[in-house]
């Protein structure tokens, strides 16, 4: 049959049916990685484009080591949060060394050589090259209850017995920086994902009523939604913190701090919610899901929001650093989060004054993982909002 | 024009009203008022409480009438010049707040202006330098201004002023002019201190407001019109100039609105760390113990502050780009 394919000759054209029966895919075939890609769900396609963002995709798993190093803190510290050391008050970082005297050891600090100072009324501490404290890997350290369940004392990394290891500097108390900085990053990051979930909530019931209904109630939303923008947010933090009575227990305060900062921080969210919606609502699915008898909530739950969940999470994640900021900023006034619980905007009080910058610089370094938290959730956030649309 | 500008006036009313019920509703609702916390002191330091002499502070400033009528007297009051009165300070609010007010707006105003200077130039060269070094290490720069808590900022800017050039340690003033009328001299001792806090409050506002200008800027720069632009080869510079500037700069005066009341927010912490004679500190303080009409005159005015600067970013909107100024067709 295939020989026939060409007709013979212009002369002697007859006509002419092809006995093959025909088969659609010829025309169009799809190549292996065009069917692929045309097969993909969108949580795949985003998946894709979102891994194109380099940045943003090293900034996702920073986060997430992060927020996994949030579970195990107690192993990963050196010390305990609140073991002291009062021989060591103020005492400055500890430098790693490998190489002592020409010959290789392995990381270890020198021992610390204290003085105080009766002229400037300061300590003074300087390294003493002669004696060596190795750092030990997987040891037996301060205890601790992890989870609150299983008692245990095995670290990370611990000092030599009968040595230091602060690695960070101590505080005026004697107090690890290193631990505390591990130990605050489990409130300083968790209160951002619950203030966000608080922001998520809101932001979805008044945007979606908003703007499923339309009308008078969109009307009033709309200029609720102005005030609150149109306030400063910190004074109207501070107000809200003021209202916490000071006799509730740290633990009250931590979750009115996070429904403080996501009280305010709703309204850019629900503005996106409503503008979705009010085009959203238009769409035929919605009419059948209507005449179907579906009530507004799982219209608005079931079928609109799935729509643009990927936008929603993009704008999430980059409200979260504003959180993290505030609760520093609240911390820092000493109208948030009360010792004993440690975040890193509490531990920041301890650079309150001048002195510190000028003496104590060390005390300044739990702003390193405010900076680079921050940091990521915005590269992250990017390649969330560049990936949220991938058809485009 | 009068017409846009009179509309959006009026619809200031409402939204300072709502305002109002907020930031009273928000004052009123701590447990207790100043009396109570007047008294617990007294008697922590051991002395007794006359309750006659109570029950006449209580009447005397109105704590016994009920909620609602102490908003309307309130309400009222503040049309009139009338803040209410201090407890703490024992005088009208007005008159602890007045040269606050005044440097408050100063610092702010003052803060726009240098978000606008910097975020301008380094927005366009962002822009038409994409992934240029240059537009790498701005962003960087502005990213990690976005990310500094503004507080530890302030702190160290502090100390290395008074290292480099020897400026006092806070304040916005030397302290010989404290409660000294207004002068020449007063001024630039004000205007030699504010540097600091203006780029300290500056710095985040800035680095966001770089970052959308670059956004808007580069999708204007990639319409077919520059492209034809170029292509007939009109200088670069100019095909710049003559309209993609044109319209980001709308974006650009839309921005003001949305970032001043940050502004107004970052000074008030600004303010407490470089113990700054603005309302911050006092705000603050009066929050604690309860001075409600001092804190609630000082939310109020802030509230306004940002109000205003909306409006006159909105108003400015409209001079500059026609389609605001005739939405809905009804001014002609």
């Amino acid at each position: 049959m295939n020989q026939e394919k060409t007709p013979p000759s212009e002369a002697e054209t007859e006509h002419f049916v092809s006995q093959a029966p025909f088969d659609l895919q010829s025309i169009e075939q799809l190549s292996e990685d065009q069917e692929k890609l045309y097969l993909a769900s969108q949580w795949t396609l985003m998946w894709w484009k979102f891994k194109r963002h380099r940045l943003a995709v090293v900034s996702g798993l920073f986060l997430i080591a992060l927020y996994l190093s949030v579970l195990i803190s107690e192993f990963l510290a050196p010390y305990n949060l609140h073991s002291r050391h009062v021989d060591h008050i103020y005492a400055p970082p500890q430098a790693i060394h490998l190489f002592h005297d020409g010959s290789f050891v392995g990381p270890f600090v020198y021992a610390t050589n204290f003085k105080l100072d009766m002229t400037n009324l300061s300590r003074v501490y300087t390294e003493n090259r002669t004696k060596i404290y190795p750092i030990r890997f997987l040891c037996r350290g301060d205890d601790y209850k992890l989870w609150g369940q299983f008692e245990s004392n095995l670290h990370l990394f611990c000092p030599a017995p009968n040595g230091t290891l602060f690695l960070l500097g101590t505080d005026r108390l004697g107090r690890d920086v290193l631990s505390r900085i591990i130990y605050g990053a489990r409130i300083s990051l968790t209160i951002s994902l619950l203030g966000v979930t608080v922001t998520f909530l809101l932001g979805i019931t008044f945007g979606g009523i908003a703007g499923y209904y339309g009308g008078v109630v969109d009307l009033i939303i709309q200029r609720i939604i102005e005030v609150i923008q149109s306030l400063p947010t910190i004074p109207l933090w501070l107000v809200l913190a003021a209202i916490m009575p000071v006799t509730w227990s740290p633990l009250l305060v931590y979750f009115g701090i996070t429904i403080i900062l996501g009280l305010l921080d709703w309204t850019g969210l629900a503005r996106a919610v409503r503008s979705k919606l009010l085009s959203l609502r238009e769409e035929d699915y919605v009419l059948a899901a209507q005449l179907m008898g579906a009530t507004p909530r799982r219209i608005i739950g079931r079928h609109l929001i799935p729509g643009f969940m990927s936008h929603l999470i993009a704008s999430a994640t980059i409200s979260i650093p504003t959180m993290i900021l505030g609760e520093t900023a609240l911390s820092f006034l000493k109208l948030g989060l009360r010792p004993p619980i440690t975040s890193w905007g509490v531990l920041l009080v301890e650079a309150q004054n001048i002195n510190v910058v000028v003496l104590y610089p060390w005390l300044m370094l739990p702003v390193v993982p405010v900076i680079m938290v921050i940091i990521a959730f915005s590269f992250l956030g990017d390649g969330l909002r560049d990936a949220a649309d991938p058809y485009k | 024009m009068l017409h846009y500008i009179f509309k959006r006036i009026l619809i200031m009313i409402p939204t300072l009203l709502l305002i109002s019920m907020l930031v009273f509703l928000l004052i009123e609702l701590p447990p207790g008022d100043y009396l109570e916390s007047y008294i617990a002191e007294l008697q922590m330091q051991g002395e007794t409480v006359d309750p006659q002499h109570i029950e006449f502070l209580r009447k005397e400033y109105g704590l016994d009438k009920p909620v609602l009528e102490r908003y309307v007297l309130w309400i009222y009051g503040m049309t009139h010049g009338d803040f209410g009165y201090s407890f703490e300070y024992q005088m009208p609010v007005s008159r602890v707040v007045g040269d606050r007010m005044f440097l408050t707006t100063l610092l702010s105003v003052s803060t726009i202006i240098f978000t606008w200077l910097v975020a301008f130039p380094i927005g366009i060269y962002s822009a038409t330098h994409q992934y240029s070094w240059g537009d790498y290490g701005l962003t960087f720069i502005g990213l990690i201004g976005l990310a500094t808590p503004n507080f530890l900022l302030a702190l160290v800017l502090l100390y290395l002023a008074n290292i480099w050039f020897g400026t006092s340690i806070g304040g916005i003033m030397d302290p010989e002019f404290l409660n000294q009328p207004m002068s020449w001299a007063k001024l630039k001792s004000i205007l030699s201190h504010l540097w600091i806090p203006v780029i300290v409050i500056g710095t985040s506002g800035t680095a966001g407001m770089i970052r959308r200008l670059r956004a808007n800027l580069l999708d204007e720069l990639q319409k077919q019109y520059v492209i034809t632009a170029r292509a007939k080869g009109l200088h670069p510079f100019r095909s710049l100039m003559k309209y993609p500037l044109r319209m980001s700069l709308n974006f650009f005066i839309a921005d003001i609105g949305n970032i001043f009341p940050n502004i107004i927010s970052g000074s008030v912490l600004v303010a407490i760390v470089l113990s700054l004679e603005t309302t911050g500190p006092v705000l603050v303080a009066a929050l604690q113990s309860q001075d409600m009409y001092l804190a609630g005159s000082f939310m109020m005015f802030l509230a306004t502050l940002s109000v205003v600067g909306v409006l006159v970013s909105d108003i400015a909107l409209a001079i500059l780009d026609p389609r605001i100024r005739l939405q809905g067709g009804s001014t002609k």
